[in-house]
C-alpha cells in the first residue's frame, strides 16, 4: 500500500503494519472479531512471498508459527479469547524457547464463546499469567486504528529484541472502528531484527543470557537444540535439576523486566496540573480522553494517563505520575483486571476508585463517567 | 565410550550426547538407527534436515542426539510446528518422531490435517500401544481387553489403525513396519527421505516394560519375535477376513502416490502473484 492517510478499519491496520514490520509468516485459526486481520494477510502476505496459511486450530496456529519462527522468518497469529486460551500452553513453550514472534488477541466478551462481537477487555490477566510456570511477557494495547498499526510494527520490534513472544491486546472496538490512519514512508519506521549467530562457537551458546542470545536459526548448520524442557545455556535438556528451571525463569525475566521503561510506555495527557486522573487503556482510553476534555471544560483539573503497554506493568512510570494526584479513577471494561496494579503502586494521599460500565462488554457511556468525575471534582 | 565413537553412524550424533533416557530393551534404539542408516545411504546432509519431535519416549530418539536442528516441541503439536518449519524452510527436509499418543490422540487433529494438504513432512510414528512415558496408561492404539494401568479390568476401546487413518485422510504415503522388520523400515526410510509431499511411517515397536510385561512379554526380543508371528504382509492381508486379521499386524506399503506438495503450490502462488503485481 503506498504512503498515505487513508479511512481504515483497525483490524486492516493491524495486518498492513505486521507486512510493514517484516512479517512473511502468518497462521490463523477463524474468529471474531479477529476477521478481517486473516483476510488482509491472505491478500498481502502471497504478494510478499509470504505464507499465510489457516490451520485446524489455534493450537496448531500458533505452533506452526513458533515453528516457521525458528527459520528466520517474522511470525505472526491473530485470535479473540476462545482461541488465546487455546493458544496458552504453546505461548509459554515460545518464552521458554525465546522464539520471538506476535500474537494479537482481539477482545471479546467472555468468559467462553461469550459474544462474539462485543468489546470486553477480559484477557488481560490472562496475557500475563495463561501459561502454566513462572515467566515475562510483553503485552501492549492499542487504543486506536493508527496503533493497530504502530504497535504491531512495534510489538515484532520487541519480539525480535527480546527474543520472546508479544502480544497485542487489542479488543473489539479498535479491532473494528474505522478511523484515519497513516501509513509512513518505507524506510521512515523502526524495524528490528533478532539477533542471529555469526559462527558455530557464538550458536552454541544460544539461550539463557540475560542480555539476549543470538538466535540459531534453522538451516545454518548449527545444530540447534530447542527444547520446552528445562534445558541450560546451550540448549542441552537438565531435566531434573532444579537449578536449572531457576535459572531459567530469573533469566527469562531479567531479560525483559529491566527494561520495562522502555518496552511499556505510558501516555501522560494534562497531568502537570491534575487534581483527578484517569487511568485506561486500549480503547476505554478514547472515553476517558473524551471525559477529559469534558471536565475540563467545565473547569475541572482532570488528567489522563494512558498505558500503551499493560506488561511488564510500568510500575515505576505509573506510580510516579500519580503520586501528586489526589484522585485516580481507573476505567477498564472487566471487573479490575489492571486496577490491582494501580492501587498498588498508588501510596500516601492518592486515592484510587475503579470504574466498569455500567454494563461491561459495552463502551463506557461518557456521561455516566462525567458524573462520576465531576461527583467529588 | 571408543566403541561408541568407532560406530559407523556416530559422527551422525550430537557431541557429548551419549547417555540416553530409553529403558533397556526398548525399540526406539532400533528406530534411531534405521533413520540413521537411512541418512548415511541416501547420503543426505544433516545440515539440511530438521528434526521436530513431540513428548513421550519417541521424542527422544532425535533429542538430543542426532547432529541436527531439533525442535522438540509440546506434547502432541510436532506436525504442527513443523508445518511452520517446512514452509519456512521448504528446501529442507522436516522429519517429526511422534508416538502413537502424541499424533493420534493429542494430536490427531493435526496429523489429519498435515495428511490433507500433503505438506512434505516426513512422520514417523513409533507405535507402542501404551503411553510409556507416564506410567503405562491405555492409549487409543491398545488393543481392545488389554489391561494397562488405568484399565485394570481390560481395554474397553476399539485401537485405531493410525495407517489406515492417515491413508483415508489423504496421506501420499503410509507404510507399516515393525521393529522386527529393520531392512524394510530403512528401505522405507530412504524412500521418503528423497520424495516429496507427506510421508506416513507406523513403525510398531516394543515397550517391554509398560506394555511387554502386561500382555505377558517381558523379553524384548520375545516381543520382536511376537511381532514377527503376528505381520501379515499387506499383499497377503487383502485375502483375509477381518476375523482372520484378527490381532495382526499388516505391514507394508499402503500408500504410494504423487499429489502436488503443499510448500510447491506456495512457490507457484508466489511466482504468480508476482507477475499478477507486475
Amino acid at each position: 500500500m503506498r504512503p498515505g492517510t487513508y479511512f481504515m478499519q483497525g483490524n486492516e491496520a493491524c495486518a498492513l503494519g505486521a507486512v510493514a514490520a517484516g512479517c512473511r509468516f502468518f497462521a490463523f485459526y477463524p474468529i471474531t472479531p479477529a476477521g478481517e486481520i486473516a483476510e488482509k494477510m491472505s491478500e498481502l502476505l502471497p504478494k510478499a512471498r509470504g505464507v499465510y496459511i489457516q490451520m485446524e486450530d489455534e493450537i496448531a496456529a500458533i505452533g506452526s508459527i513458533i515453528g516457521a519462527s525458528w527459520t528466520g522468518r517474522k511470525t505472526m497469529t491473530a485470535t479473540s479469547g476462545p482461541g488465546f486460551s487455546l493458544m496458552q500452553e504453546n505461548i509459554g513453550y515460545a518464552v521458554m524457547t525465546e522464539t520471538p514472534c506476535v500474537i494479537v488477541d482481539v477482545q471479546r466478551a467472555g468468559p467462553s464463546t461469550g459474544i462474539v462481537s462485543a468489546p470486553m477487555q477480559g484477557d488481560v490477566v490472562q496475557a500475563r499469567h495463561g501459561s502454566h510456570g513462572e515467566y515475562e511477557i510483553i503485552a501492549l494495547a492499542p487504543s486506536s486504528a493508527q496503533e493497530m498499526f504502530d504497535m504491531t510494527i512495534r510489538a515484532f520490534n520487541l519480539a525480535e529484541q527480546y527474543r520472546t513472544p508479544v502480544i497485542v491486546l487489542a479488543d473489539e472496538t479498535v479491532a473494528h472502528m474505522r478511523e484515519e490512519v497513516l501509513i509512513p514512508e518505507e524506510g521512515s519506521f523502526k524495524i528490528v531484527n533478532r539477533k542471529v549467530p555469526s559462527s558455530v562457537e557464538e550458536a552454541s551458546h544460544a539461550f539463557l543470557n540475560a542480555s539476549v542470545a543470538p538466535m540459531p536459526v534453522f538451516g545454518n548448520g548449527f545444530s540447534a537444540h530447542v527444547t520446552g524442557s528445562s534445558h541450560d545455556e546451550f540448549g542441552k535438556r537438565q531435566a531434573s535439576a532444579p537449578e536449572a528451571i531457576d535459572n531459567i525463569i530469573r533469566t527469562i525475566v531479567a531479560k525483559i523486566k529491566p527494561h520495562t521503561a522502555e518496552i511499556s510506555e505510558i501516555e501522560k495527557v494534562m497531568l502537570d496540573d491534575a487534581d483527578t486522573v484517569l487511568v485506561a487503556y486500549g480503547s476505554c482510553a478514547r472515553t476517558a480522553e473524551y471525559v477529559m476534555k469534558q471536565a475540563r471544560n467545565k473547569g475541572a483539573r482532570v488528567g489522563l494517563l494512558r498505558l500503551k503497554g499493560i506488561w511488564p506493568f510500568p510500575e515505576e512510570a505509573v506510580g510516579k505520575a500519580l503520586e501528586p494526584v489526589r484522585r485516580v479513577i481507573v476505567l477498564e471494561n472487566n471487573l479490575g483486571q489492571v486496577f490491582p496494579e494501580i492501587e498498588r503502586v498508588t501510596t500516601g494521599e492518592t486515592k484510587s476508585a475503579f470504574l466498569p460500565p455500567e454494563t461491561l462488554a459495552t463502551m463506557h457511556r461518557p456521561d455516566y463517567v462525567l458524573q462520576h468525575v465531576m461527583e467529588a471534582a | 565410550m571408543s566403541s561408541v565413537d568407532s560406530h559407523p553412524l556416530a559422527k551422525y550424533l550430537r557431541k557429548g550426547s551419549r547417555s540416553h533416557t530409553h529403558c533397556s530393551g526398548c525399540g526406539n534404539g532400533i528406530v534411531a538407527q534405521s533413520f540413521l542408516r537411512a541418512i548415511d545411504e541416501t547420503g543426505i546432509s544433516m545440515k539440511n534436515v530438521v528434526c521436530v519431535a513431540g513428548i513421550g519416549c519417541s521424542g527422544w530418539i532425535p533429542s538430543p542426539f542426532f547432529d541436527v536442528d531439533t525442535l522438540h516441541t509440546t506434547h502432541g503439536r510436532p506436525i504442527a510446528f513443523a508445518t511452520g518449519v517446512k514452509l519456512g524452510k521448504p528446501d529442507m527436509e522436516v522429519v517429526v518422531f511422534t508416538g502413537d499418543g502424541d499424533c493420534s490422540a493429542i494430536g490427531g487433529n493435526h496429523l489429519i490435517h498435515a495428511a490433507r494438504r500433503n505438506i512434505g513432512l516426513k512422520v514417523i510414528c513409533v507405535n507402542n500401544m501404551i503411553y510409556g512415558m507416564t506410567g503405562g496408561e491405555a492409549a487409543p492404539t491398545t488393543p481392545k481387553g488389554t489391561k494397562t494401568t488405568t484399565t485394570p479390568f481390560g481395554s474397553l476401546e476399539r485401537p485405531f489403525d493410525l495407517s489406515k487413518l492417515v491413508a483415508a485422510a489423504g496421506g501420499s504415503y503410509v507404510s507399516r513396519w515393525t521393529t522386527y522388520h529393520v531392512a524394510a523400515l530403512v528401505a522405507s526410510m530412504k524412500k521418503v527421505l528423497t520424495r516429496e509431499g507427506f510421508s506416513f511411517i507406523e513403525v510398531i515397536s516394543q515397550c517391554p516394560v509398560h506394555y511387554g510385561r502386561r500382555i505377558g512379554i517381558t523379553d524384548p526380543v520375545e516381543m520382536m519375535r511376537y511381532f514377527q508371528k503376528q505381520s501379515v504382509p499387506v499383499e497377503k492381508a487383502r485375502g483375509l477376513s477381518e476375523q482372520e486379521l484378527l490381532g495382526k499386524f499388516v505391514i507394508g506399503e499402503f500408500v504410494n502416490t504423487r499429489v502436488p506438495e503443499l510448500s510447491q503450490l506456495y512457490a507457484e502462488l508466489f511466482e504468480a502473484t508476482s507477475r499478477e503485481s507486475n
